[in-house]
């Protein structure tokens, strides 16, 4: 396992998408439940251990070999949100084509045949790790890292939170960043309809208004 | 131009091919990119009207906070509505035409599975700053518009979009006698930044209209089905 590899896959910088999006912050700004540094680690913590988990069960799962078109399936089944299925499909789709030309491989490349319009992102994202030569337990990391790093950026665009202060809260939420993806690893040889499918209402209820606004700064 | 991408030498390449999947060779990608309300969407629609008897075309808009530009080209129906796609960019335009640039390669493509073979895509970039320039990945040439009541010292500036676009427009001349702008001052700065590279003048609220901007597109188009390689 390379370090550096997970390293590059986990970067907000892997040009895959993901600064268009807010993963919900922003509906949740506009409501005023995320107005600071303190609210937004409460945002973060309950997006960890919701859509991270389960996410991070998906990725890891991919990574370790579960058929993918099962997993996309499983994915569905625990997004009930049309917007979030719209949304993590189209990141799926634009994290398999960074993917296949940072790290070529025919299983990505059947994949993307199977699913045209994208797969689930989580889902792309594990079997990507996997065809950089990394294991599910680091591609449990890279989408629980994920699952709070872009909620942390978008809040700084979006409130002109400091940005010392944004990234202190993702400071403070490593250990627990980390003991989700252990969590995901552990689930991830489980059947796939057994693996964590730990929910946030709110996040579906206001991503589906979100993708109603007419004057919004970020995709969802 | 860049149509030295040959997928012999970039065998994954994912972005710039090109051909399209099933052989054929895809459209000409222009990128339009300049600070806020210089014109570039004025132009796009310019440009449609007069190109869309002749040639098969579609639009991505970037807008930065809303679908203004794309409802706008919309409502003035320069192109039917299939042709003229919207994509969101999270608050920072110059991100999605050239740091990531996946959102707007699906856009363009998407464009092109659809609707069928395109002569040209116009990638309208959200008003920026004066160092946005689009991905070589992302358009096979760019213009820059700015016009001449945001500063006629702007050509003298430079930075990457006045010096290295492959054409300058210097928009609303009209506005010209308003403003006090110096027309063969900002010719002769842009000559000094810009070197063999063309700039043109233009009005769209009079003459000479977007015919000379119309007539490069031309040019770039017959040069990119002459030259663009396609892979054995
Ligand atoms: N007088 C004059 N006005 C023009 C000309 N071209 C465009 N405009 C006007 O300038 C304003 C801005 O034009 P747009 O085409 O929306 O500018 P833009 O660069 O697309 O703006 P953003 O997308 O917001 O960055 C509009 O009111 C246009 O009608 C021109 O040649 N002369
Ligand atoms: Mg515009």
């Amino acid at each position: 396992m390379s370090v550096a590899t997970l390293l590059l896959l986990a970067d907000g910088r892997f040009p895959a998408g993901g600064h268009a999006h807010s993963g919900g912050v922003e509906a949740a700004v506009r409501a005023g439940r995320v107005q600071d540094a303190a609210s937004l680690e409460e945002f973060c913590r309950s997006r960890l251990h919701t859509a991270g988990l389960t996410s991070a069960a998906l990725a890891s799962a991919a990574a370790a070999g579960h058929d993918p078109l099962a997993l996309d399936e499983a994915a569905d089944a625990r997004t009930p949100s049309p917007a979030l299925r719209r949304t993590a499909r189209r990141l799926g789709r634009q994290l398999m084509r960074a993917a296949r030309a940072t790290w070529p491989d025919p299983e990505l490349d059947a994949l993307a045949a199977a699913r045209p319009k994208g797969a689930h992102q989580p889902v792309v994202l594990g079997l990507v790790a996997r065809s950089a030569g990394l294991g599910p337990l680091e591609a449990a990391h890279a989408a629980a890292y994920e699952s709070v790093g872009g909620a942390a950026t978008a809040a700084v665009r979006l409130l002109g939170l400091d940005p010392l202060d944004a990234t202190a809260v993702l400071a403070r939420l490593a250990a627990e960043t980390d003991e989700v993806a252990r969590q995901a690893e552990a689930a991830s040889s489980k059947a796939v309809e057994d693996l964590p499918a730990a929910s946030a209402p709110l996040l579906e209820i206001t991503a589906e208004q979100h993708a109603t606004w007419s004057v919004r700064l970020f995709a969802s | 131009m860049h149509l030295d991408h040959t997928d012999t030498i970039h065998p994954e390449r994912h972005s710039a091919s090109a051909a399209r999947p099933d052989g054929s060779r895809r459209a000409l990608r222009v990128g339009l990119g300049g600070p806020v309300g210089s014109g570039k969407t004025a132009t796009v629609a310019a440009l449609c009207r007069t190109l869309r008897d002749r040639l098969s075309l579609a639009v991505v808009t970037n807008d930065i906070y809303t679908r203004e530009d794309a409802a706008f080209l919309l409502r003035e129906a320069v192109l039917p509505p299939e042709r003229i796609t919207a994509v969101e960019t999270g608050a920072c335009p110059h991100t999605a035409i050239r740091d990531d640039i996946s959102a707007n390669l699906e856009a363009v493509e998407d464009l092109e599975e659809d609707i069928g073979p395109l002569d040209v895509v116009l990638v309208e970039s959200g008003g920026d700053n004066l160092t946005a320039t689009f991905s070589k990945g992302l358009v096979d040439v760019q213009i820059f518009v700015i016009d001449v009541a945001g500063g006629d010292d702007i050509p003298r500036k430079g930075g990457p979009g006045v010096t290295t676009a492959d054409l300058l427009v210097v928009n609303k001349t009209d506005l010209a006698p308003y403003v006090g702008s110096d027309l063969a001052g900002m010719a002769r700065d842009a000559q000094e930044q810009r070197g063999e590279l063309p700039v043109l003048f233009q009005s769209l609220r009079g003459e000479p209209g977007v015919g000379p901007v119309a007539d490069w597109v031309r040019e770039q188009l017959s040069a990119w089905t002459a030259t663009a390689v396609l892979p054995a």
